[in-house]
């Protein structure tokens, strides 16, 4: 049921390139109709198949003589990520509601990532998986160089660049444990099973792990991050860091994980507190916490403080990875669902609700114009959603975040301490933004806008697509176990014995 | 010797050699006052069917190869089947995309030298003795040569073509030099032979075998466009008219890689895989790596290929011309396949991955010279200027583009991405040690620095603002080809178990 949201995906990017031109309303409706297609199979495959393990939704063979198989399948984390996935897609449509320019083309790109996207998730062949991680790739590129702002050309290429560079990693990677594996199946149950020499997965380990988690923001190959969620137009930006950011996660824990999992053990010697892959990626991932967070504390421009919270959230999502543990992994996971519903809405607010009226996205301009009074809707938004990214109790950041810390504790207090330091950097960026953009009190420049005229009305996909994220992070805060009961047993059995 | 033998496995040359007189005789004799689309469009037809003919031929051949006493002179089926239908296949997309082509007032004579182009590629992927070699592949370049300059009132096409024939002259002259040492110490033109009188000489003749090995490496990849050897390619490409440069940029690279199989197969495996059994036997021979010739050839054509992967990829990133792009990109896409010759397997499994990459990769380069041709006929010029805007001023052709050149790339589930991944996996399958396996991640790498020039012109044709609105009208058959093109390209990247099947099946 579940492989249906990809199918569709793929099926309405065809028609949106199909689609007359000039019809950006026709293309709106049945780009909104395909998301919401996919978010209703989502949480009816999430509801349908809860408590259930693995579940195979389609295995046909695809290239026998190589042992490759079309191999779509959910366990708890899958079906998490593809929820997620159904929302961002259905957040993102109504967030680029007011594209006009060459609409259908925009949403035959915007759902061919979403395709790609849940393809990843589904996919229990490497091969597959990684095909899919690839067809995500291509309109990533075009989404920001055609729509985007701000150097956005730059900015495109570098991300098709960084992402390239990744998956090409992975792909020698996923060649040599082919090879290496002798298996002649590409599923990565089989490859897991294959039993692959410690020494190779030593050095697979780290080569697989990094490039996926250069998508996954990884100080320091995060540097795609910031520019390009900034140069992108706001649904691709909800994207990226809604879920192509949780692509390059997923990748690290299904793929490097799964099928490498004595690359993590000790090399037998230590250096500072160093003595594994394990603490080289923990402590990277620690940095890019602490890094993002005080880096987004500097920020002028509104966007580039969540493009820069994004790098330190997704950190956590890394460190949650590396703590071996069951909570912290169920952490991880739990954390890459609530990053994701809340990137997408603090891009939503900042991109969409405030710099498509106001047309500046600097924070000392912003402090000029009262928004709180005159955008009031955006003001509380953002309050709530800052509130919820920092991590107040209530919202889905706090059970993640607490999860991740409690996890890492138990691994190693330093990354716990360090982290801390991360969470509370946060809250001072995230006070800073809302404090200069919404609610400041400097008087208004009289040359820098016309305060004359209104700020237009806040319409209704707005509001939907706000009130659809903001109540996903408050349920899911209120009552993780709803996430957690899926997430907990997939997590486990991963710990216990890789992806076998 | 056969001469019955002979005629039915030169069937399909014969086929095609009759085509080309047919199309000559039609094109002089009964179309003198007929309009130039008329006398193209006869001459394309006659030319496909010729084509069709012998691709007729090939599918009804049985039996055994043509040999003379015991030595095999053309191969028959497997490998070299393959090679030859993808041969007539490409070539029939080239002469379908002559016809709305403006670059000569003489389509006959073309379609006519094509043919017998296409025949002389035929002979070599065919061909097992190194006078049949030598002679099919001149039968090749001569006609290239000629195609290259058929653009009479172009003088680029005169320099390239120039350009082309002092490469191709020097460079056979190479080949037959080192063909000559191997016939003055083995005693025979048959490549089996060779290689075994290679082994069983080790240790006093091979210095000189190693020599004639190095020239005859100088020949071919000069014809496949292998770093050091690829001079020619980007002014050929640039300046030959696009049917004659799609040509050279797929049928060529076919057949001489079809070549470069048999030629890897009759040198790594010369006892076919028994080698491995001698050496376990007892220790009297030389280690398995350096039996006779493997070792040597394996690292010639490892240097050739990462030449080419690094100079082709790299020098691409700088061309503001995208048919010297596209022949960097050759030269880079040739360097992969070289990867994966240098350590082919005994058995069809590596011949198979190379072939599938080389037909699909030359299929794709067909579609690409043609969407660029036809913007060319347009704008007047293949810089990446001339592309800005395609998505307005044709979006069937900027769509066209986009599947080609991202399978270029190798971007899923484009069939470029099977290709590689195909081709890559073959070579670690035969072997995965660290040399390999460093070349491989070499290849995959520089895959990677490709997306960046090919998205260089996809950017132009989608991203940036147009200078010139007005629309670019292809003609229909063009445009029909092209997009028959582009939907192969997508379905046999999505089944890609179904070409490779066939390819298996010969």
């Amino acid at each position: 049921m579940l492989a249906w949201t990809i199918y569709l995906s793929f099926a309405g990017a065809a028609a949106q390139a199909l689609l007359p031109k000039g019809k950006p309303a026709l293309a709106r409706a049945l780009a909104l109709l395909v998301a919401l297609a996919g978010l209703v199979i989502a949480v009816a495959g999430f509801i349908r198949e809860a408590g259930q393990g693995r579940v195979v939704l389609v295995d046909l063979p695809w290239v026998p003589a190589m042992g490759i198989h079309f191999m779509l399948a959910a366990d708890g984390i899958s079906r998490v990520l593809v929820l997620l996935t159904g929302l961002a897609a259905v957040a993102g449509v109504l967030f680029s509601w007011n594209i006009e320019l060459r609409t259908n083309e925009f949403f035959a790109f915007f759902l061919a990532l979403i395709g790609g996207v849940y393809g990843v998730f589904l996919s229990f062949d490497l091969f597959l998986l990684f095909a899919f991680y690839e067809i995500a790739i291509v309109p990533k590129y075009f989404l920001i160089a055609i729509w985007g702002s701000t150097r956005k050309e730059y900015a495109a290429m570098k991300l098709a660049l960084y992402s390239f560079v990744g998956s090409a990693m992975v792909l020698i990677g996923m060649l040599a444990a082919y090879a290496t594996a002798g298996s002649h199946s590409t599923g990565l149950v089989d490859l897991a099973r294959a039993g692959l020499p410690a020494h190779f997965q030593m050095w697979a380990f780290p080569l697989v792990f990094v490039g996926f988690a250069i998508l996954a923001g990884m100080w320091p190959f995060h540097t795609w991050a910031p520019t390009g969620h900034v140069a992108a137009p706001t649904a691709a930006s909800m994207l990226l860091a809604g879920v192509v950011m949780k692509l390059g996660a997923y990748g690290c824990l299904r793929v490097a994980m799964g099928l490498f999992p004595h690359g993590m053990d000790p090399w037998g010697w230590s250096l500072i507190g160093i003595g594994s892959w394990r603490d080289v990626f923990a402590v990277l991932a620690v940095i890019g916490i602490i890094y993002g967070a005080l880096v987004a504390l500097v920020q002028t421009d509104f966007k580039f403080v969540i493009g820069y919270s994004s790098v330190s959230h997704m950190g956590f999502v890394l460190l949650g990875l590396m703590t071996l543990n069951q909570i912290g992994v169920t952490g991880a996971v739990l954390q890459m669902f609530s990053h994701g519903v809340l990137a997408g809405l603090l891009f939503g607010i900042v991109g969409r609700i405030v710099y498509e009226r106001t047309h500046t996205r600097q924070l000392a301009e912003l402090e000029t114009m009262h928004l709180s009074k005159r955008l009031p809707f955006a003001a509380w938004a953002f309050t709530i959603a800052g509130i919820a990214s920092m991590g107040l109790p209530g919202f889905s950041g706090f059970v993640a975040e607490l999860q991740v810390l409690v996890g890492s504790w138990k691994a190693n207090p330093f990354w716990t301490a360090a982290a801390g330091i991360g969470i509370v950097v946060g809250v001072a960026y995230t006070w800073r933004a809302l404090q200069k953009a919404f609610f400041s009190d400097t008087p208004p420049a009289p040359h820098l806008h016309d305060h004359g005229h209104e700020l237009a009305a806040i319409t209704w996909p707005e509001v939907t697509g706000t009130a659809l994220l903001g109540l996903a992070s408050l349920v899911v805060g209120l009552y993780p176990r709803l996430l957690l009961d899926t997430i907990e047993p997939a997590v486990k059995a991963l710990l216990a014995g890789g992806m076998q | 010797m056969n001469y019955t033998d002979l005629f039915r496995v030169t069937l399909p040359e014969t086929a095609l050699e009759v085509a080309a007189l047919v199309v000559l005789i039609v094109d002089f004799a009964f179309l003198r006052k007929a309009t130039m689309k008329a006398r193209a469009a006869i001459a394309a037809i006659l030319g496909v069917v010729g084509c069709g003919a012998a691709m007729w031929a090939i599918g009804i051949q049985t039996g055994s190869g043509f040999s003379v006493g015991d030595l095999l002179v053309l191969a028959n089926g497997g490998v070299s089947a393959v090679a030859q239908m993808g041969v007539l296949v490409l070539t029939a997309v080239t002469i379908l995309l002559l016809i709305d082509s403006d670059f000569t007032r003489n389509p006959g004579e073309f379609v006519a030298v094509v043919l017998m182009a296409a025949s002389g590629g035929i002979v070599i992927s065919a061909a097992r003795d190194l006078l049949v070699i030598f002679v099919g592949l001149e039968l090749l370049s001569i006609a290239l040569y000629i195609l290259t300059a058929f653009a009479k009132s172009s003088a680029k096409s005169a320099e390239a073509s120039l350009k082309y024939y002092l490469f191709g002259g020097m460079s056979a002259a190479f080949l037959l030099f080192g063909f000559s040492y191997l016939y003055g110490l083995a005693g025979s033109t048959d490549l089996h032979q060779i290689v075994l009188a290679a082994i069983t000489s080790y240790g006093s003749g091979s210095p000189l075998f190693y020599a004639a090995l190095v020239l005859i490496a100088a020949g071919l990849g000069f014809k496949v466009a292998a770093v050091p050897f690829h001079l020619w390619a980007p002014d050929t490409y640039e300046g030959a008219p696009a049917p004659a440069a799609a040509f050279i940029a797929s049928v060529s690279k076919v057949a001489s890689f079809a070549l470069l199989i048999a030629l890897g197969t009759a040198i790594l495996h010369p006892f076919g895989n028994v080698r491995h059994v001698v050496f376990f036997v007892g220790h009297i021979g030389p280690p398995p790596k350096w039996l006779g010739l493997a070792g040597p050839w394996s690292i010639l054509l490892a240097v050739l290929a990462v030449a080419s992967m690094l100079v082709g990829n790299l020098a691409a990133l700088a061309q503001t011309s995208v048919r010297r792009l596209l022949a960097y990109s050759a030269i880079a896409h040739a360097g992969y396949m070289l990867v994966a010759l240098a350590y082919s397997s005994y058995g069809p499994k590596s011949a198979q991955a190379i072939l599938y990459y080389i037909l699909t990769y030359g299929l794709t380069t067909v579609g690409a010279f043609g969407a660029v041709g036809a913007v060319e006929q347009a704008t007047g010029s293949d810089k990446l200027d001339a592309f800005l805007g395609l998505h307005k001023r044709n979006p069937l052709l900027a769509g066209v583009l986009l599947v080609l050149f991202l399978s270029l790339a190798g971007i899923p589930p484009l069939v470029g991405f099977w290709a590689k991944f195909n081709l890559f996996a073959a070579v670690l399958g035969v072997n995965a040690g660290a040399v390999p396996f460093v070349l491989v991640a070499l290849a995959v790498a520089m895959s990677a620095v490709s997306l960046y020039y090919y998205l260089q012109v996809l950017k132009r044709a989608y991203v940036m603002p147009a200078v010139d609105e007005t629309p670019i009208s292809v003609a229909p058959i063009t445009l029909l080809v092209l997009l028959a093109i582009a939907a192969a390209v997508v379905l046999a990247g999505c089944f890609p178990a179904v070409l490779q099947s066939w390819i298996a099946g010969f």
